[in-house]
């Protein structure tokens, strides 16, 4: 008995709720609202990065402890995968080009998909996994202990020393990795080819660098800088402004890695843009 | 006894009349419709210890952030060693920040830091000039003052609840505030614990003379640190006395806290 009365002005709220406010727009309403509330809070902390990373003190010992867990902790992983795909490229593709008898133009093929375009977004997508998500989650973990309010009643300005350090990191080491990762990239395109055949490494390589010219290299490294900034913007806005609580840190590193990978796409898209403009 | 019983009300009325260190005025926070201090007045002594009891969500640990900073206060008025916060510049404000120590409610120990850089932290970013053998000497004789000797070369992670407390405590305490905000020093701990925590509380006071306000839910905590109890309500500061006045009050509210 009791339950049904419950159930019963239970639904006479909802109804009355309602009546009041069409219910349907209000749920597209605050759909939008939501998605532009994130969008200008988000160009306030990317402005806010700005303003702090030129203002001194820098915080110098930090960014390079940064950079270096940062490189350290995704080698491994970015080493492997480069490899790996060099190696799987080489070998899917060679029967494509034996069917037009271009058999010998598979190292330039693959070089030239490697290095404009699979190595830069491998490599950022793999960076968001693990560094996006580990800045979400370390800094979303600061904020939920108290950490960041401990380190600005310490004098330190919180933003500089853990947001600030982050980005440029992340913006400075992705484009090593990503070098990184084109090199041993190719190197198992080499073993790749070699699977069926016989090429030496001068002759590999020589024909490869033949291929590659300065506009596949150049434009493909630039991009890359802008992937790492914006891994590591995401990364930290969502860790920087996490709920306070436990279930806070997962969901800063979940929505993270989805975010920053979304933003490395759409950068890819519009730097394509931009190079093919350029070159013509 | 009663000998005893007088000395200790002479030292309480000392207090009572002592310098005021913090004060604070009609003093207003919310959070957009959430009200949560809406008019709290109260002072701190010089050397006392002013205990804050009040349920949980009313907004203390809102209430000593404003102290420090960490939350900007909507109106009112907020005096620190007789100096209005609100006209103040930075410079004035940082130094009287560094005499200011705050034990957080989650301890906010650093996760990537040892139990030594954890105290190295605010050593090198408020006493920018201290050099390293400095910094060593006070690092042990803080860890001392809470008998933590032996984890220095330790992880957070790695310490126990308590010993997570007093790193918290020994990192505030290394700067040798004037001022200490307790934040909750004693939940989650057992009572043997928290009485060590209290006790430790109680050693500060009287080695350093220092100020403080302390918050809890830990009756006994109150009953041997508190000089002073206020209650708050609503926002607003509901009651006030020594122990013995609040537990004896004829409100039933307050009294359960006592129980
Ligand atoms: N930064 C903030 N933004 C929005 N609301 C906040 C913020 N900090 C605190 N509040 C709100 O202020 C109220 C009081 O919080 P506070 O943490 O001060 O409570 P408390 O009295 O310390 O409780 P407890 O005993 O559980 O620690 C809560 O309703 C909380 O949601
Ligand atoms: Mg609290």
């Amino acid at each position: 008995m009791e339950k049904i009365i419950f159930m019963q002005t239970n639904y006479e709220k909802q109804e009355e709720k309602a009546k009041q406010d069409n219910s349907s727009i209000i749920i597209s309403d605050s759909v939008f609202r939501k998605f532009f509330i994130e969008v200008y809070s988000i160009t306030i902390f990317t402005l806010r990065f700005f303003k702090e990373v030129l203002k001194p003190p820098y915080e110098f010992n930090e960014l390079m402890k940064q950079s270096f867990l940062i490189g350290y902790k995704s080698l491994p992983l970015i080493v492997i995968t480069g490899f790996i795909i060099g190696l799987v490229l080489t070998i899917q593709t060679r029967p494509t080009l034996a069917k037009f008898g271009a058999e010998s133009w598979l190292p330039a093929m693959v070089a030239v998909s490697i290095i404009r375009e699979i190595g830069p977004v491998i490599t950022a997508l793999i960076f968001a996994g693990k560094v996006g998500s580990g800045i979400g989650a370390e800094l979303a973990s600061m904020n939920v202990t108290e950490q960041i309010d401990a380190m600005q009643v310490s004098d330190t300005n919180p933003f500089k020393y853990l947001v600030v350090t982050r980005v440029v990191s992340a913006t400075l080491i992705l484009p090593l990795l990503v070098i990184f990762a084109d090199a041993v990239g190719l190197l198992g395109s080499y073993v790749g080819v070699n699977i069926k055949g016989n090429v030496s490494a001068y002759f590999y390589f020589s024909q490869v660098f033949q291929s590659l010219e300065f506009a596949d290299l150049f434009p493909a490294i630039i991009k890359t800088f802008f992937f790492g900034f914006a891994i590591g913007l995401i990364g930290s806005y969502k860790g920087y402004n996490s709920n306070k609580g436990t279930e806070g840190v997962g969901k800063a590193a979940n929505s993270a890695v989805v975010f920053a990978s979304l933003m490395v796409f759409l950068i890819d898209m519009i730097a394509v843009q931009i190079t093919s403009l350029l070159q013509n | 006894m009663i000998e005893n019983g007088t000395s200790i009300k002479i030292e309480n009325d000392n207090k009572q009349n002592g310098t005021v260190i913090v004060e604070m005025q009609h003093l207003k926070k919310s959070f957009g419709n959430n009200h949560v201090l809406r008019d709290i007045n109260l002072v701190v002594h010089k050397g006392e210890n002013l205990v804050i009891l009040g349920q949980s969500g009313t907004g203390k640990s809102v209430l000593i952030k404003c102290i420090v900073g960490l939350v900007e206060i909507d109106e009112g008025k907020l005096m620190i060693f007789g100096q209005d916060v609100s006209e103040l510049k930075n410079k004035e404000l940082v130094k009287i920040y560094k005499k200011i120590g705050f034990l957080f409610q989650s301890g906010a120990l650093y996760d990537s830091m040892s139990v030594r850089e954890n105290l190295e932290f605010p050593l090198r970013r408020q006493m920018r000039s201290m050099k390293k053998k400095e910094m060593d000497v006070l690092i042990k004789e803080a860890l001392e003052d809470v008998g933590l000797e032996e984890a220095i070369d330790l992880s957070p992670s790695e310490l126990s609840g308590g010993m997570r407390k007093r790193l918290g405590l020994a990192r505030t305490l290394i700067l040798k505030p004037e001022i200490m905000l307790y934040d909750e020093p004693t939940t989650g701990l057992d009572p043997i614990t928290s009485k060590e925590i209290s006790n430790l509380i109680m050693e500060v006071q009287k080695k350093y003379n220092t100020s403080s306000i302390i918050i809890t839910h830990d009756i006994e905590c109150t009953k041997l640190t508190a000089n002073r109890i206020i209650v708050i309500k609503d926002g607003v500061c509901a009651a006030e006395g020594s122990y013995e006045d609040l537990e004896k009050s004829s409100d039933p509210w307050i009294r359960s806290f006592f129980e």
